[in-house]
């Protein structure tokens, strides 16, 4: 009669209802390893989002004369550059030189000559790539002295620039969007098509349910790479049809999941109950199988979407993913890989972006499961 | 066998006193940690127990009385803590550490435990589990142990035992298991055997055969029991002395004939007072027929795939004609596995079946899902576990609400809570409850609900499958009572499905036993108790009412 000898039960309800769901997220907000990570997420996604418009250079602009220099917080040209530079300009002037220095973005040089200065030298400055709006300031009263003073352009790369000359960082910010997005809109396909066909067919058994099973095993026999290169040819590349291709083929474990799931719920009472109740299947699978899969299938999704980010990045490193010069973290790493010996920063920076999002989201997969852990209620 | 035992008699005999306390309680607290606090669930038990004597620990669920024996056996789920002193004899159990208490209990201290489906793993045949606490405590030779394992195995009378001693656990009736449980924690010759809630899920007649077979293994081995029970009755039969737990604390304790007679606090009136009560007169025999079946048969499947061998077929519902009228409770009683619940299903049409059901004089056998569906209006049914037939993702006022969304979509929101509310109001729970989730109710309130959610159609037929089996004896008074208030109020007509017979005769005014399928006996209530026709029906009461009062006779 009695089954469950709990321990003394908390009998008085609390004044509202308070959800399962509701309940869940409390135990997941005590989780210090997947809150930590949801925040992290949530810092990147947003980064990745206005980041590139506040970013001083655009993911696709090509800085010729800076061709795969190395990640650094020193702003380029460098001092040891500039100063040789100048000197070799004001050369070509034919005038004295006397102390170069660097004061934020203008370099000034002194300079003398026998006779008076010609304002005109200032071309032989401004010929060079470094220098803009060279100035003659500071004439001596005798204008034999002066002072040269030069705009240089100094730009930071924090993370280096790749092997065209373009600031790695943003591309990075780029790439964190492509891939976050590729993620969630696939594993998205993903749960809607394998949600509503698991469900179907494990509530409605018998033969419909083997046909629909039989239709997924013989959809998971096709080489996933096979069938997106199908795609590719009849569809050309797109960036859409990489969310259909990868959604389409991760459905099928989705499906799985949830027809298993719910072959247990149909046989609960609660089903059985709605079904006396006269509930038409549409809206016992709607109303009671769907609402109860939720709980794994959520688990399953963070799993999904790192899965998915690999997924994209093997595509997009067989030529088959995104074109440039859009990119992903997966183009990224595939170019990092090839430039390891001389630049291995390209390799790093967008290893270290990948690694947080496949760890923050493997984390908060972990404590969504752990919070919806049906140790029952 | 006699002989067997004999030999292995009382251990304890040479070093104490048999009237002696072997185990003494004092102070004992429980608490778990949970994520809203601290929950105690034991707080300051204090009891003992003599050698060779029966005590028993009563309570309804929540009262904490198994957590009291798990903590004396270091059971105690991972966040929960014991604190006070549980000396056996000298040594406190509590304070022991793993490997000294390891030493005791299995080998000294044993225990049985409610699910013999589940104590027993199923990837060892019965000989090699019984013989394995002979072996890690006595170190036991593996041939020495199988002989004694056999010894066991008869004592506990499971017959053929040579040849069951290399069964798998699967091969043998829940019964059965249960009696390799008790030898499991015989075979250490143990001091005190711990039971908890042993026969509770065993059908009746099998209860009645453990309880006789424990009380003469006490006797002949002279151990110590605590028994754990929600069942006064078993209580009055076998126990000497009784604690009454309530909310985590003793509130009575004495000798068993005392208390029966004179109970002297609230608490242990009321679960005495808790037996069901009351009769139900006959309904005319001018009273329309609502739901009249011939020949209703169910069979199951098993087998004919591709791989799986021979198909055959299940009957589980044999040729079984019935009828009701209006305002009448028919009880269908019958152990596990007799097909009473799929003939309940198969009525109301939720599995497909054989056979005439006619409801209201229209054959509805016959009818597709869609002409069908005005029918579950006029019958409803109300399952036996609360805590499974309500959806956990659904607040109260959704659950209850559900049949009006098929049968009256037109109802707009507000009116459909408004008749949530009185549906709730009819089954005594506050309306104010509609937000709430069915976790934070307990069992009976859950029955409530799936009660209010069957009432809000007005059905004219509902079907009860073992509607109170899962509650508590004063619970299950409640929940009569209801139900009884209900059919008067409504006129309904209840198919009453439960194998429990205290219950169907307080409830019911016809009676149909079943068994394999079949009905093999059926009548008015009270002739049906007062002279079972059937040598089944006979056995069946005789073991359900062995637990009742005692002298009395079971007549309706």
């Amino acid at each position: 009669m009695s089954i469950a000898e709990e321990p003394v039960t908390l009998q008085e309800p609390a004044a509202s209802g308070r959800s399962l769901w509701q309940d869940a997220l409390r135990r997941l907000r005590r989780n210090k390893a997947a809150m930590t990570s949801l925040v992290v997420l949530c810092v990147m996604a947003l980064a990745s989002i206005v980041g590139p418009a506040f970013w001083p250079h655009p993911y696709d602009r090509v800085y010729s004369e800076y061709v795969r220099v190395p990640a650094s917080l020193e702003a380029y040209p460098k001092e040891d550059r500039i100063v040789p530079e100048m000197e070799r300009s004001l050369k070509r002037a034919r005038v004295a030189i006397g102390e170069i220095s660097l004061k934020g973005d203008t370099v000034h040089a002194t300079i003398s000559d026998e006779e008076e200065i010609d304002p005109r030298i200032t071309r032989y400055v401004d010929r060079s790539d470094l220098f803009s709006n060279a100035r003659l300031a500071e004439k001596t009263a005798d204008g034999k002295g002066a002072v040269m003073v030069a705009d240089v352009a100094r730009l930071r790369f924090i993370a280096g620039t790749d092997g065209n000359g373009r600031d790695l960082f943003a591309r990075i910010l780029m790439a964190i969007r492509i891939s976050l997005a590729i993620g969630l809109l696939a594993t998205f396909v993903a749960l809607v098509i394998g949600v509503a066909y698991g469900a179907t067919a494990g509530y409605l058994g018998g033969r419909a349910d083997n046909v629909m099973m039989r239709v997924v095993d013989i959809l998971y026999s096709l080489p996933f790479i096979f069938f997106v290169i199908l795609l590719v040819v009849f569809f050309g590349r797109n960036f859409v049809l990489m969310f259909i291709a990868v959604g389409a083929i991760e459905w099928l474990d989705m499906a799985r999941i949830v027809r298993g799931q719910t072959l247990t719920l149909k046989r609960r009472e609660f089903v059985e109950a709605a079904e006396a109740l006269g509930v038409s299947d549409a809206g016992i699978v709607r109303r009671h199988i769907i609402p109860n899969v939720l709980g794994p299938v959520a688990v399953y999704m963070t799993l999904l979407v790192p899965k998915v980010i690999l997924l994209e990045s093997f595509l997009s490193f067989l030529g088959l993913g995104v074109q440039a010069p859009l990119t992903s973290l997966g183009v990224l790493i595939s170019e990092g890989a090839k430039n390891m010996q001389g630049a291995s920063w390209l390799l790093i920076y967008p290893s270290i972006a990948l690694a947080l999002i496949l760890f923050s989201l493997n984390f908060i997969g972990d404590g969504l499961r752990d919070a919806l852990d049906p140790k029952d209620r | 066998m006699e002989r067997a035992a004999r030999n292995e008699t009382p251990t304890g005999d040479g070093d104490i006193d048999p009237a002696g306390t072997v185990l003494s309680v004092r102070d004992l607290k429980v608490s778990f940690a949970l994520a809203d606090g601290t929950v105690e669930a034991v707080r300051g038990v204090d009891f003992s127990v003599a050698s060779g004597e029966t005590v028993a620990i009563v309570g309804e669920s929540g009262s904490g009385k198994s957590q009291t024996v798990m903590a004396l056996m270091g059971l105690l789920a991972s966040n929960g803590r014991a604190s006070g002193e549980a000396l056996y004899r000298g040594e406190d159990l509590l304070r022991l550490s793993p490997r000294k208490l390891n030493r005791i209990r299995g080998d000294k201290i044993t225990m049985i435990f409610q699910e013999p489906m589940s104590s027993l793993d199923p990837l060892y045949r019965i000989g090699r589990q019984i013989a394995e606490p002979m072996i890690f405590h006595r170190g036991v030779s593996a041939r020495a142990a199988r002989a004694r394992v056999l010894e066991l195995l008869k004592l506990v009378q499971i017959p053929d035992a040579e040849r069951r001693i290399d069964a798998y656990p699967h091969e043998l009736s829940g019964g059965q298991r249960q009696r390799v449980m008790i030898a499991m924690a015989l075979a250490n010759d143990p001091d005190i055997l711990i039971a908890d809630e042993p026969t509770t899920a065993l059908d009746v007649t099998i209860q009645a055969e453990m309880l006789r077979l424990l009380k003469e293994l006490q006797e002949r081995l002279g151990m110590a029991v605590v028994f754990i029970t929600h069942d006064l009755g078993i209580v009055r039969r076998f126990a000497d002395r009784v604690y009454v737990m309530q909310a985590g604390k003793v509130v009575e304790e004495g000798r068993v004939d005392a208390i029966f007679a004179a109970p002297k606090d609230a608490y242990t009136k009321m679960l005495l007072a808790a037996e069901p009560e009351g009769t139900k007169p006959p309904v005319p025999a001018s009273a329309p027929v609502v739901l009249e079946g011939r020949g209703v048969s169910v069979s199951f499947h098993i087998g004919g795939g591709l791989f799986s061998g021979d198909p055959f077929e299940l009957k589980a519902v044999d040729r079984i004609t019935l009828r009701v009228r209006q305002g009448q409770t028919v009880g269908i009683v019958g152990e596990s596995g007799s097909g009473k619940s799929t003939l309940g299903r198969a009525l109301l049409r939720l599995i497909p079946s054989r056979g005439e059901i006619a409801f209201e004089g229209r054959d509805i056998a016959g009818l597709d899902l869609r002409r069908e569906r005005p029918l579950r209006r006029q019958m409803q049914i109300v399952f036996q576990d609360p805590y499974g037939s309500l959806s956990p993702r659904l607040t109260v006022g959704q659950i209850v609400t559900e049949g009006l969304l098929v049968h009256e979509p037109q109802l707009g929101r507000r009116e459909r809570e408004r008749r949530a509310a009185e549906a709730l109001r009819e089954v005594q729970l506050d309306p104010a409850m509609q937000s709430r989730y069915p976790h934070e109710f307990s069992g009976g309130q859950r029955q409530r609900i799936a009660i209010a959610r069957a009432m809000i159609l007005k059905p004219r037929l509902v079907v009860l499958d073992e509607p109170t089996s899962a509650l508590d004896r004063s619970v299950q008074k409640e929940i009569i009572e209801l139900l009884r208030k209900l059919q008067r109020d409504n006129d309904l007509t209840y198919l009453f499905i439960s194998h429990d017979l205290a219950v169907v005769r307080a409830l019911s005014d016809w009676v149909m036993v079943m068994k394999d399928g079949k009905v093999v006996e059926e009548g008015p209530t009270e002739e049906v108790f007062a002279e079972p026709a059937q040598e089944y029906t006979r056995r069946l009461m005789a073991a359900a009412f062995l637990t009742q009062r005692e002298g009395e006779a079971p007549a309706g």
